[in-house]
């Protein structure tokens, strides 16, 4: 299988990422925490203060925009320049924020309900337009804040709050959706591996466009548990697969399972004698085909015995809409000149009264 | 042969046709060449919102009035003195506003059987009585262009494009213009497409020369340049004014312009406008909806730029939720709203005030904003620049009112330099000014609170929509605070009151029997109405307002100085509200809801209807 060069990083030297020594504690806002003892927002937060020292961009330059939900009140608890604002929008928001400043590192925290139902709609458009902006979507695949009714990834035939008789709504795939909608950066984490959830928001960080960040997150609450399958220690190994780029595609409890793509349709292989790790699906996360199969193997196949996925599905560099939109205004001033007022409020065509 | 030189004071035409007749096109030249010459003048083009609806039909028909004059004209006229009709339809529609012994010019071709049934006469009415009178011209247009074009290679259907060109030359004709700036503009349209510029300057000479040669044309007419005030015009419609004053206002204040907005009728060609500017660095930005475009200009405020949305109705509705986000977040952020007529779609090209009590009241919770208005085409320039001034200054989403009538009218404008607009005070905290942790909710004397952006150190905050303590900024629950925070933003609003220019009274004086009161486009037909009352002895004033929330500070008082109040509004009665519940006054509507203009006729009937007996 040839394997393309894994996308070249602008990852800054080391120590410029050391951030004038600042630590996780610095960029705790102080505010009370409102959430739920429990929630999985805790690890979340504190994963994302342990990584913001380490990225190299000075505090004043970092901005975290978010909507509403539990996930949304996020900014409150972090010392950065933050936005807590409607219902869906923090998307629209952060891209308006980009566009004019494009020296900002802009982050929106959502949830599966902020950012897939109400906010759908910029989403999808955030991902196509590609403005370099990190979305951290938190995917409890319930309502919290609104106290428990079910929400666009909920699965089908969830008993809720609003749903006595089990919810009759095919669920959003998050990854599907944003790979649907030509997004750059389409990767998933989860909420108890915080070592992997710094990776992955590292990753979604020095991606350059939108990153799309699924984060699957525990609501212990009203969902509790929905995640404990590929979160626990007992069973984790055996239904997560944690790809890496041109890595072969191995899971299991003894590292004894791996996934072989017979031409597009994936398989569950044990690795034996006779199936070795390079027989297996090597990992190109450059590939948006093969990031389609990956993402939707599970539903596809269902009984294929498929892990869930984790890591990075899927990256690509394109023109960022921020770029671009400067290029113009470099062009148009290249080709026109600088605009002159006087002349442009004069228009093409004035006539002179004479007293 | 010689025609005779009439001399006219004030002349309307009206050019009408089928939506895809090119009427328009015919207008906005014949606009430009009016302005050129130094007449004073006032448009309304008046076109369906299908691009093409059905050719031939009543509501197919486009049409452009403009009203022109060697003295002051403040309106596009109430009864035209000439109509071009392009077809049955053309002068079944408009016939009504003709005054009598006015002059019509009809294109015979589109007065065969198929467009007389379509426009709904029983017979042709060219054959008919009822226009005997009026001095009809009837031309076979059609045929003509095609004559004219007889030496071209191109198909019927695409020289039949070039009759409008045809009417435009005769009209030149008639007035005794010059044609050479519309010569001009077709070479410069149609630089790279021979065929088409050959055949539509043709047309245009066609019809030119056809007036000169046909003796059916005893007289041509002249009108001398209005006396107008001395100083250097151009022509101007709304939407275009409004970006100029916002990219004046950018460039004046140093920040970056960027316009989020959704296209929507009769907002978009301020879209169309500001894209051409690019190198004004003027960042226009398509956004997937209503929503999204004025939150992408939170977003831009937050990071302390120029945040401009615009729309219409619909689209404020839309809007309002993140309208509400602005007001708590205490950003500058300027929405316009070009209003139609409602509710809903409504009549989606026809012009209407009825948004005021939106623009006033429409958002959930205690939500005050302030709201300014621009009354005519050129005002929308001033409008736009004092509304960026008072949001930056004021630190509040503020919302501008235009319409469709002063987004698409056009008149002379007597431009500003550059140099002589206002400064507007940009006040961005440089950097952290103590200590202690930085309070984004401390206010100034005005209750305004500063501008922290970031990128700046030591200014790390946090701010949402959720009530707010005040001075911390930080998200508080508690009672007495929030009954403060509502009061305060109020209060906020209200003292802009102090920054503002006190009422004026624009004709009559400042006491009397009668006080029109307007606001928006009515001032034209306010103004001409007026001014003919005070001519005939009446003692009656007007009073127009661009500043209505808040008000300015004087307008109280003013309004005691009359008997009567009388607020003619294109609504269904909202400025009225606004008045008698600030200032406890009885004051008489006029409300006219027709999607079309109040006539300066009607105004004045009402007024006379209402004037106080001796």
């Amino acid at each position: 299988m040839k394997i393309k060069a894994p996308v070249k990083r602008s990852v800054k030297a080391t120590t410029d990422r050391n951030n004038a020594g600042l630590t996780s504690k610095d960029f705790v806002s102080g505010q009370e925490i409102r959430w739920c003892p429990g929630c999985g927002d805790y690890s979340i937060l504190k994963q994302m203060q342990t990584v913001l020292p380490q990225i190299g961009v000075d505090k004043k330059d970092i901005v975290f925009v978010s909507g509403i939900g539990c996930s949304s009140r996020f900014p409150y608890y972090l010392d950065t320049f933050g936005m807590h604002s409607i219902h869906g929008r923090a998307t629209a928001i952060a891209s308006g924020l980009k566009a004019t400043r494009q020296e900002l590192s802009v982050w929106v925290v959502t949830g599966d309900g902020d950012g897939l139902s109400i906010g759908g709609n910029h989403m999808a458009h955030l991902l196509r337009r590609n403005f370099d902006i990190n979305v951290l979507l938190f995917n409890n695949e319930i309502y919290g804040l609104t106290k428990g009714q079910y929400s666009p990834t909920s699965k089908q035939d969830s008993i809720t709050k609003s749903t006595p008789l089990g919810s009759l709504d095919h669920p959003f795939n998050p990854s599907a959706f944003a790979l649907g909608s030509d997004g750059t950066f389409v990767a998933r984490a989860m909420d108890r591996d915080p070592k992997h959830l710094q990776e992955m928001l590292k990753r979604s960080y020095d991606h350059k466009g939108t990153s799309f960040l699924e984060i699957y997150q525990n609501c212990n609450i009203f969902n509790d548990g929905a995640f404990f399958s590929f979160t626990e220690k007992d069973v984790k190994k055996q239904n997560t697969l944690f790809v890496e780029h041109g890595k072969p595609m191995i899971f299991g409890a003894e590292d004894d399972c791996g996934i072989r793509l017979d031409g597009t349709r994936p398989e569950v292989v044990e690795i034996t004698e006779e199936v070795s790790p390079e027989d297996l699906w090597i990992h190109d996360e450059n590939d948006p085909i093969k990031a389609n199969i990956l993402i939707r193997m599970e539903s596809v196949y269902p009984g294929g015995n498929f892990p869930r996925p984790f890591g990075v599905f899927y990256a690509e560099r394109r023109p960022r809409y921020e770029e671009l939109l400067e290029e113009q205004i470099v062009g148009a001033i290249a080709g026109q000149g600088t605009g002159d007022l006087d002349a442009l409020i004069a228009g093409n065509e004035t006539w002179t009264i004479k007293e | 042969m010689n025609q005779v030189l009439e001399e006219k004071q004030n002349v309307v035409i009206k050019f009408a046709g089928d939506s895809g007749d090119g009427m328009q096109l015919v207008g906005t030249q014949f606009t430009n060449n009016t302005a050129s010459v130094g007449h004073d003048l006032g448009t309304f083009p008046d076109f369906p919102a299908e691009i093409r609806a059905p050719q031939g039909t009543l509501p197919g028909v486009s049409g452009f009035q403009i009203h022109f004059g060697s003295t002051e004209v403040y309106t596009p006229g109430d009864l035209c003195d000439v109509l071009v009709a392009m077809n049955a339809a053309a002068l079944k529609s408009n016939l009504s506003n003709v005054r009598k012994g006015g002059i019509l010019i009809l294109n015979t071709a589109g007065f065969d059987a198929r467009n007389i049934k379509l426009s709904g006469y029983e017979t042709n009415p060219l054959d008919d009585s009822e226009l005997s009178t009026y001095l009809v011209y009837k031309i076979d247009i059609t045929k003509l262009t095609r004559e004219a074009l007889i030496d071209i290679e191109m198909g019927v259907r695409d020289k039949d494009r070039s009759k409008n060109m045809f009417v435009l030359g005769f009209i030149y004709w008639l007035y005794n213009r010059n044609p050479e700036n519309t010569i001009g503009f077709i070479e410069r349209k149609f630089k790279n497409k021979q065929n088409v510029r050959d055949a539509n300057i043709k047309a245009l000479k066609a019809g030119y020369n056809y007036g000169d040669i046909t003796e059916a044309f005893s007289s041509r007419f002249k009108v001398k340049p209005a006396r107008m005030v001395s100083g250097t015009y151009r022509s101007i419609t709304g939407n275009p004014a409004l970006a100029l004053g916002l990219i004046a206002a950018a460039q004046k204040t140093g920040l970056q312009l960027f316009y989020g907005t959704y296209p929507i009728t009769p907002a978009s060609d301020v879209l169309h406008e500001l894209a051409k500017h690019k190198n004004f660095s003027v960042k226009t930005f398509q956004a997937e909806d209503e929503i999204a475009a004025i939150c992408s200009t939170i977003g831009v405020a937050f990071g302390g730029n120029l945040g401009v949305t615009g729309t219409s109705g619909p689209g404020v509705a839309l809007k309002s939720e993140a309208m509400g986000l602005a007001v708590m977040l205490e950003l500058p952020l300027i929405i316009l709203n070009i209003q139609r007529a409602g509710p809903s779609t409504g009549l989606p090209t026809k012009t209407e005030q009825s948004d005021l009590l939106q623009a006033v009241y429409g958002r959930n919770g205690e939500c005050p904003m302030p709201v300014i208005a621009a009354s005519t085409p050129s005002s929308c320039f001033e409008v736009a620049y004092q509304a960026v001034k008072i949001a930056i200054e004021h630190m509040t989403p503020i919302m501008v009112l235009s319409d469709g009538y002063i987004a698409n009218g056009a008149e002379p404008w007597k431009f500003p330099k550059a140099a002589d607009l206002h400064d507007i005070n940009v006040s961005i905290v440089k950097s952290k000014e103590s200590e202690e942790k930085f309070m984004p909710y401390l206010r100034d004397e005005n209750l305004v609170r500063k501008w922290a952006l970031p990128g700046t150190e030591g200014l790390e905050h946090r701010i949402g929509g959720l009530e707010k303590e005040e001075i911390t900024g930080n998200v508080s629950y508690d009672p007495d605070n929030h009954q403060k925070m509502v009061k305060t933003r109020e209060e906020k609003v209200e003292l802009i009151s102090e920054d503002i220019p006190e009422q004026t009274v624009d004709s009559g004086k400042d006491h009397g029997k009668v006080l029109v009161l307007g606001w928006g486009s009515t001032f034209g037909s306010i103004k001409s109405a007026v001014k003919e009352l005070i001519d005939e002895k009446y003692e009656v004033s007007h009073a127009h307002i661009t500043y209505i929330k808040p008000f300015p500070k004087n307008l109280g008082n003013l309004l005691k100085r009359f008997e009567v109040i009388l607020i003619p509004e294109i609504n269904n009665g909202q400025l009225i509200r606004l008045i008698r519940d600030k200032y406890l006054m009885d004051a008489v509507g006029y409300h006219k809801i027709k999607g079309t203009p109040i006539t300066k006729n009607e105004l004045k009937e009402e007024v006379l209807k209402i004037y106080p007996k001796e």
